[in-house]
């Protein structure tokens, strides 16, 4: 379960304060929507929660399985089950991709105690799980996203959740940059994970990727805090609104 | 045992000779005076029991070195080196090592836990006293040696010290040593002429496919070889060979001059592949007390169609000047350059390769990728000349700088000299930064930043490393990632 208390958090060379004391309770098992006007600090609060630098933390805390992960290192997060799907995931030239997820696993799966896994319970464990995501033998022996197309780094960001089984999956715009099929076969790679030790929190713009996961609660970002909150129906009311109720973006 | 009658045999004949040479150095002594000199120089010739040509060969040399000046092109800074004030010869084993592994420094003995060296061979590579007999008997490395070597001898293949090789074929080294590099060719292969130490010698009979990699580990057994190497390898017709040289392990030296030779000949339709990792001490965070390397590597493709490939993994010493070099003599023939040159901490790196082409439809082709990271320097530096003669030749070279960190640089100087028209010469360069998000990505995934960085290289260089024989990449990758440990913050 994820707790986030009154988290404050800047962007560390400016000063400009983007979360503004947000609270967000995510329990295992339920899949929450957070959604909100462009710049409302959807991406940062991933980042922040995931470690990436760049951010401060002046308050707050966010309690993964009541440990606060934010005086954790990146990568021990990640060990811990914290996993970012990237809005923009990065190419690695040269690192195949099979070599990037076995690294990532047994990274974890050392910082955890564990034994590296066997290479042939790892070849297995991938090939079942790249096929269930239309992932091809010649993706998974490319270099890291390279030359791979928006939907494909997509797909790729959720083999990489399927592969390192987190607690805590945050998506951001996922569902950005995907055909139609491919919503498809990543919405039910994403069902597929959905398991009562697991939380969800999906980032997105728009219902259709919503009515492939179907989210417990729906969040409104907005301004650096969550503004409003409800059931399902919160999303299509939006859709037809917008989000002139909620305040959008403030002028800088 | 043969070599103490040797060494008691020796030091009889010299004996009687002492006045003739005028010694002033006691040849019981385990080092030769301090400096150079023709004394010092007939000293180390008389140590190695040496006929007289060569001794006339290594004076000859030294009298060309003294009237030669130190380049001073590279982008390298160092103080002036005293040549006076460096010991030109040292019998192995001199200096008293450590007792035990807990007189090693720790965090040499660190490294090598990261390299994954077992503890009995990092006692070895540490210097323990009294270790390298221990490791004889638990692995049985003396028989090791001794069944390699007839193995090759079946083949008719020679592979042993150069000082054995003058005594044992000296027809031979008499006629290819110094036919690749020419005593005169530059200071410090002209300096390396008049003072080698030791190095290997390996000779290839016609149309012999050695069945295994030669490497220098397989001469552990035999002396150290000290700060002035010296290597020849001759491939003759339709023969192959891979080389290689040097270890992972990090390597002392009390000795901080280092220039060795290396010459190698490959007669029509040879290979030879030579494939090297480098990782001397490069010095503490300041760059004090690391290793000046300036080697002097070059392949002769005597015959048509022969090749030479050069394969190096360059991440040790304070200073390296370094340029493996290929000379495309015979038509047809290849030469090939792979390199990863790694630099960190002070480090200075100036290194690349020429390729001469003067046959017809000669090719050559250069991959070279430079890490820097920390405050390092890394320069590659290259020269393709075709010759007038030498239509069809062909060109190809790459040269690819990767950054890491903001107080390092990377450097590419090409010379490109083309005297035939219609010779074929391309030469493409990047240079990029581990970016920040391509950090995170990796340490988002679970790996520490020093993993990450070790990753990203890894696959920055996959190219050449691709080139290693297997066993050798796998630990050229580990090496890569622990020299690159404290680039990121
Ligand atoms: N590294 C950074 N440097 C400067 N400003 C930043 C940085 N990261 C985020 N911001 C700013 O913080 C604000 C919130 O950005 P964020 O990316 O979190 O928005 P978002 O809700 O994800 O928007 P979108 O829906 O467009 O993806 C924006 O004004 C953005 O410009
Ligand atoms: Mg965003």
């Amino acid at each position: 379960m994820l707790e986030i208390k009154n988290l404050h958090a800047e962007i560390e060379n400016e000063g400009r304060e983007i979360l503004r004391g947000l609270d967000l309770v995510v329990k295992s098992g339920e899949v929450h929507a957070i959604m909100g006007p462009n710049g409302a600090g959807k991406s940062t609060l991933s980042h922040v929660l995931a470690g990436k630098p760049g951010y401060r933390v002046t308050d707050g805390a966010a309690m993964l399985d009541g440990v606060d992960i934010l005086d954790m290192d990146p990568s021990l997060r990640a060990a811990n089950g914290v996993f970012l799907a990237f809005q923009y995931p990065v190419e690695i030239p040269g690192v195949a991709n099979m070599t990037f997820l076995k690294a990532a696993l047994n990274a974890q799966r050392k910082a955890r105690g564990q034994d590296e896994i066997s290479t042939p319970d790892f070849m297995r464990l991938v090939r079942t799980e790249a096929g269930k995501l239309k992932i091809t033998q010649d993706m998974l022996k490319r270099p890291v996203n390279v030359g791979f197309s928006g939907g494909e780094k997509k797909r790729n960001e959720i083999l990489q959740m399927a592969i390192l089984q987190p607690k805590l999956c945050i998506l951001d715009e996922t569902d950005s940059g995907l055909d139609i099929d491919a919503l498809k076969v990543v919405s039910d790679g994403v069902n597929a994970l959905r398991a009562p030790n697991r939380s969800f929190i999906v980032i997105t713009h728009y219902q259709r990727l919503l009515d492939h996961i179907r989210p417990d609660v729906v969040h409104v970002l907005s301004k650096g805090r969550i503004v409003k909150t409800g059931g399902p129906e919160l999303a299509l009311e939006l859709e037809a609104k917008g989000y002139a109720d909620y305040a959008s973006e403030e002028a800088a | 045992m043969a070599a103490v009658k040797e060494t008691v045999d020796q030091v009889r004949a010299i004996d009687v000779d002492q006045y003739k040479y005028g010694f002033e150095t006691d040849i019981e002594s385990e080092r030769a005076r301090k400096g150079l000199g023709e004394d010092v120089i007939r000293f180390i010739s008389a140590k190695k029991n040496e006929p007289e040509w060569m001794l006339e060969w290594r004076l000859d040399a030294y009298k060309r070195w003294l009237t030669m000046e130190e380049p001073t092109w590279a982008r390298v800074h160092y103080p002036q080196i005293d040549f006076q004030d460096i010991y030109y010869y040292a019998a192995p084993k001199s200096t008293p090592g450590p007792k035990s592994l807990d007189e090693v420094d720790p965090e040499l003995l660190k490294t090598y836990e990261k390299l994954g060296i077992p503890l009995r061979e990092q006692a070895v590579l540490a210097g323990v006293e009294g270790a390298k007999v221990a490791v004889d008997a638990v692995f049985d490395s003396v028989s090791v040696v001794t069944t390699f070597r007839e193995e090759l001898s079946k083949h008719g293949i020679i592979f042993c010290s150069i000082s054995e090789a003058m005594r044992e074929h000296p027809d031979l080294v008499k006629k290819y040593l110094g036919s690749v590099v020419p005593v005169t060719d530059n200071y410090y292969a002209t300096l390396n002429s008049a003072v080698f130490s030791d190095g290997s010698f390996v000779y290839i009979p016609e149309g012999v496919r050695c069945p295994m990699e030669l490497s220098t580990y397989f001469r552990i057994n035999e002396k150290k070889t000290g700060q002035f190497e010296r290597t020849l390898i001759i491939a003759e017709k339709g023969s192959y060979v891979s080389y290689l040289e040097g270890c992972t392990a990090p390597q002392r030296d009390e000795n901080q001059l280092h220039a060795a030779v290396v010459e190698l000949v490959a007669m029509e339709d040879a290979e030879i592949k030579y494939s090297t990792v480098q990782n001397w001490y490069p010095g503490d965070k300041d760059g004090k007390g690391g290793i000046y390397n300036f080697v002097t590597k070059r392949g002769d493709c005597r015959g048509d169609r022969s090749k030479i490939s050069w394969t190096q993994v360059e991440t040790g010493s304070a200073i390296t000047w370094k340029y493996p070099s290929c000379i495309l003599r015979g038509d047809d023939s290849k030469g090939e350059f792979y390199s990863i040159a790694v630099s960190n901490g002070r480090q200075q790196v100036d290194s690349g390769t020429k390729m001469i082409h003067l046959g017809k439809r000669t090719s050559s082709r250069i991959i070279s990728k430079g890490i820097s990271a920390g405050h390092s320097q890394n320069t590659y530096r290259g020269q393709v000349k075709v010759n007038r003669k030498a239509d069809g030749a062909r060109s190809f070279t790459n040269c690819d700088s990767l950054l890491i960190g903001h107080d390092c640089g990377a450097h590419t100087v090409p010379y490109l000299e083309s005297g035939n028209p219609r010779a074929k010469v391309e030469h493409e360069a990047t240079t990029s930064k581990i970016s920040d998000d391509q950090l995170f990505y990796c340490i988002s995934r679970g790996l520490d930043p020093e993993e990450a960085v070790a990753l990203i290289v890894n696959g920055f260089v996959r190219d050449v490393l691709q080139q290693l024989p297997m066993e050798f990449a796998v630990e050229a990758q580990k090496l890569i990632g622990v020299s690159l440990e404290g680039s990121v913050g």
